[in-house]
C-alpha cells in the first residue's frame, strides 16, 4: 500500500472544535458555585456579601493592573475570561465570612499578582492562586483568619442589617463573644489539647450532624457540604471535571480517617465528620481539579488526589492548624510536574513502556 | 592598566550588585534580612571582610601559584571572618546574638571568594580595595533595603534595635507604625523571596528605562 495517495481533498486541518473555551469552563464552574454562595449569603448575612464582592473586584483590579504593566494589548478580553473572577470567588469562599475589607484586597493582590501573573498569567501558574492567597493570609494574619461567627440567617432578628454589615466589614470591630464560635475541626483540636476526648467534646450540640445542611460556623462558602457536592456533580455531568481527582481526594481523607476512627474513636474524628468539615468538599471538587495545577492524566490525578486527601488528614490530625486542605493542595501542586513526568499517557501504537506494539499479521 | 575607580564603584553599587545582579550570597540575603538593622549589620561585617580579603589577595597574587590559590584564599578569608566574628562578639554582643551563625558563615559567602577570583587576582591593591568596598557597600545596601521592606511589612517597624548596632545615639532611627500587627509571612522565608523577586523585577525595569533613554537621543542624532 502506498501511503501517499489521498482520496479526499483536505479542506482544513483535521481538528474538530468542541466549542469549548476558557470562558465557558470558568462560567460553568461559577454556575456550580452559585447555590453554595447564595446559601452562604443567607447564613452569614451582609458582611459575607461585601467580602465576596470586594474579593472578586480586587482580583479583577489586580489582574487588569498586571496585564497593563505587562503590555498586553487586549486587556478586556483576558480580564473577562472569567479566570480572575473565579479565583476571587474561590478565595472568598474559603475566607471567614466576617473577615475585614483589607483581607479581601490583600488576598486579591496575593492571589493574582504573586500567585498567578508573576508566573506568566492564566495557564502558567505553578500553584493554585486562591490557595496561595489563603495560605499567605492565614500565616500572616492568624487572628482575623480564624475568627468564625455562628451563622445568623438573614431572616433572624439578630442578623446585622445592611448598614451594620457594612460597619462590620469596614471597621473590623472585634466580634461579640456570643457570635464567635469555633469550627468543628478547630473545636475538637482545642478540646483534645485540653485532654477532653472526642466522645465527650462532641456529645452536645457540637455533633457533626448539622454539617449536612451547613448551619454551622466555618468559612463563608464551604459550610454547606451538600450544596458544594451538588455543584461538583453538575461539573462532573457537564464534563468540566473528571471523577478522578475529587474521588481520590475524598478517598484520601476518608480511608485514614475511617481506620483511625475504628481504632480509637476518642482520638480520631470519623470519616463523615472529616468529609463534611472544612474545605474537604470545596477542595475536592473545585480547588484540586484546577486544570493548570493538577496532573494531565487520569492515573496522575488519582495519585495527586490521594496525596491531597492524605496530607489534609495528616495536617488536620497531627498538625498545628485545624484545617490542612490549602497546605495539602499547595504541596501536591509542587509535585504535579514530577507526577506528570512519571505518569504519562500511552503513546498511540506503543505500550506503556514505549515499545512499539506488534502489528497483527494480516494488516502488515 | 588604567584604573577607573568611578566605574569600579558604579559596578559594585549598581551594575554588578552582588545580590541584585550577580545573584550571589542569597543565603545570608534571605536568612538575616528580617529587619533593616540585621541586614545593615550583616552587610557591614561582610564589607569589612571583603575589603581586607581583596587587598590581601591582591598583594599575594604574584607569589601564590594558580594551582594552590583557592586553599590559600580560603585560609585568608577564614582568618578574617574569625577576626570579625570575635570582634563583633566582643563589642557588638547584642547584634552578634541576633546574627550569630551567619557571621561565621561569611567564610562560605560566594561573593567574597568570587571577588578574590574575579577581581583581586588580576588587579592592583588600590583597585582591589575600591572594588571590595564598592561590592561590599552594594551588598550592604541590598541587604538593608530587603531588610527594611520585610521589617516594615512584617512587623511595622523600621530599624528596630538600631542602637544595638550603631550605638545609642542612633536610636532616633527606630520607628514603629502604631496599630499595625504585621504580616508574619514577610518575616518568614517566602516573604524574603517574594520581596527579592519584586526588587529584581524593579531593577530590571529601571535598567530598561535607563538604556532606552540613553539610546533614543543617540538614534535621533544619527537619523
Amino acid at each position: 500500500m502506498t501511503p501517499a495517495t489521498l482520496t479526499a481533498q483536505p479542506v482544513a486541518s483535521p481538528h474538530a472544535h468542541g466549542g469549548n473555551s476558557v470562558s465557558r469552563t470558568m462560567l460553568r464552574v461559577q454556575v456550580a458555585l452559585v447555590p453554595a454562595t447564595l446559601y452562604g449569603f443567607w447564613l452569614f448575612g451582609w458582611p459575607s456579601f461585601f467580602l465576596w464582592l470586594l474579593t472578586i473586584l480586587s482580583c479583577l483590579a489586580f489582574e487588569a493592573l498586571s496585564l497593563k504593566m505587562m503590555g498586553v494589548t487586549q486587556i478586556k478580553r483576558t480580564l473577562f475570561d472569567g479566570s480572575a473572577l473565579l479565583t476571587g470567588w474561590l478565595l472568598a469562599m474559603t475566607l471567614p465570612p466576617w473577615a475585614p475589607w483589607w483581607v479581601a484586597i490583600l488576598g486579591g493582590f496575593i492571589a493574582i499578582v504573586i500567585g498567578k501573573q508573576v508566573f506568566g498569567g492564566v495557564g502558567q501558574n505553578v500553584f493554585n492562586p486562591a490557595m496561595v492567597a489563603r495560605v499567605a493570609l492565614l500565616v500572616s494574619f492568624p487572628l482575623p483568619l480564624t475568627q468564625w461567627v455562628y451563622p445568623l440567617p438573614l431572616t433572624s432578628l439578630a442578623a446585622p442589617d445592611f448598614i451594620d454589615g457594612l460597619r462590620i466589614f469596614l471597621t473590623s470591630l472585634p466580634q461579640p463573644d456570643a457570635m464567635a464560635s469555633a469550627s468543628i475541626l478547630g473545636y475538637t483540636k482545642t478540646e483534645l489539647s485540653r485532654g477532653i476526648d472526642l466522645l465527650h467534646s462532641l456529645a452536645g450540640d457540637q455533633a457533626p450532624v448539622l454539617s449536612w445542611i451547613g448551619a454551622r460556623s466555618g468559612s463563608f462558602g464551604e459550610s454547606a457540604s451538600l450544596l458544594i457536592l451538588g455543584g461538583g456533580i453538575y461539573l462532573l455531568a457537564t464534563g468540566v471535571i473528571t471523577w478522578h481527582t475529587p474521588f481520590a481526594v475524598l478517598a484520601g481523607i476518608a480511608l485514614p480517617a475511617a481506620i483511625g476512627h475504628a481504632v480509637d474513636p476518642g482520638h480520631y474524628l470519623s470519616a463523615s465528620a472529616h468529609l463534611l468539615s472544612g474545605a474537604a468538599m470545596l477542595g475536592a471538587f473545585f480547588i484540586a481539579t484546577d486544570y493548570v495545577t493538577s496532573p494531565n492524566t487520569g492515573s496522575g490525578q488519582i495519585i495527586f488526589g490521594l496525596g491531597i486527601g492524605f496530607l489534609t488528614w495528616v495536617i488536620r490530625t497531627y498538625g498545628g492548624y485545624p484545617e490542612g486542605m490549602a497546605f495539602a493542595v499547595l504541596l501536591m501542586n509542587a509535585l504535579t510536574p514530577v507526577i506528570d513526568r512519571f505518569v504519562k499517557p500511552r503513546v498511540l501504537g506503543r505500550d506503556r513502556k514505549g515499545k512499539a506494539l506488534d502489528v497483527p499479521e494480516g494488516n502488515a | 592598566m588604567s584604573e577607573n575607580y568611578g566605574s569600579i564603584m558604579k559596578d559594585g553599587l549598581w551594575e554588578n550588585n552582588v545580590v541584585f545582579s550577580q545573584m550571589l550570597a542569597l543565603c545570608p540575603a534571605m536568612a538575616v534580612t528580617t529587619s533593616g538593622t540585621n541586614g545593615l549589620g550583616m552587610g557591614l561585617a561582610s564589607t569589612a571582610v571583603l575589603v581586607v580579603s581583596n587587598v590581601l589577595v591582591s598583594m599575594i597574587r604574584h607569589t601564590v601559584s594558580s594551582q594552590v590559590r583557592i586553599p590559600v584564599f580560603v585560609v585568608l578569608i577564614a582568618t578574617l571572618v574569625t577576626i570579625v566574628d570575635m570582634a563583633m562578639n566582643a563589642w557588638l554582643h547584642e547584634m552578634y546574638k541576633v546574627l550569630g551563625l551567619f557571621i561565621a558563615l561569611i567564610v562560605v559567602n560566594c561573593a567574597i571568594l568570587g571577588r578574590a577570583e574575579a577581581f583581586a587576582v588580576k588587579n592592583g591593591v588600590v583597585a582591589s580595595a575600591v572594588d571590595g568596598l564598592a561590592m561590599g557597600l552594594g551588598f550592604t545596601g541590598a541587604l538593608t533595603l530587603i531588610g527594611l521592606i520585610r521589617e516594615f511589612l512584617g512587623s511595622g517597624t523600621l530599624f528596630a534595635q538600631a542602637s544595638n548596632l550603631l550605638g545609642p545615639s542612633f536610636a532616633f532611627l527606630e520607628m514603629k507604625l502604631p496599630g499595625y500587627g504585621g504580616a508574619l509571612l514577610m518575616i518568614l522565608p517566602p516573604g524574603g523571596f517574594a520581596i527579592l523577586g519584586f526588587l529584581l523585577a524593579g531593577k530590571r525595569v529601571m535598567e530598561k528605562r535607563i538604556s532606552e533613554r540613553a539610546t533614543l537621543p543617540a538614534e535621533a542624532k544619527t537619523a
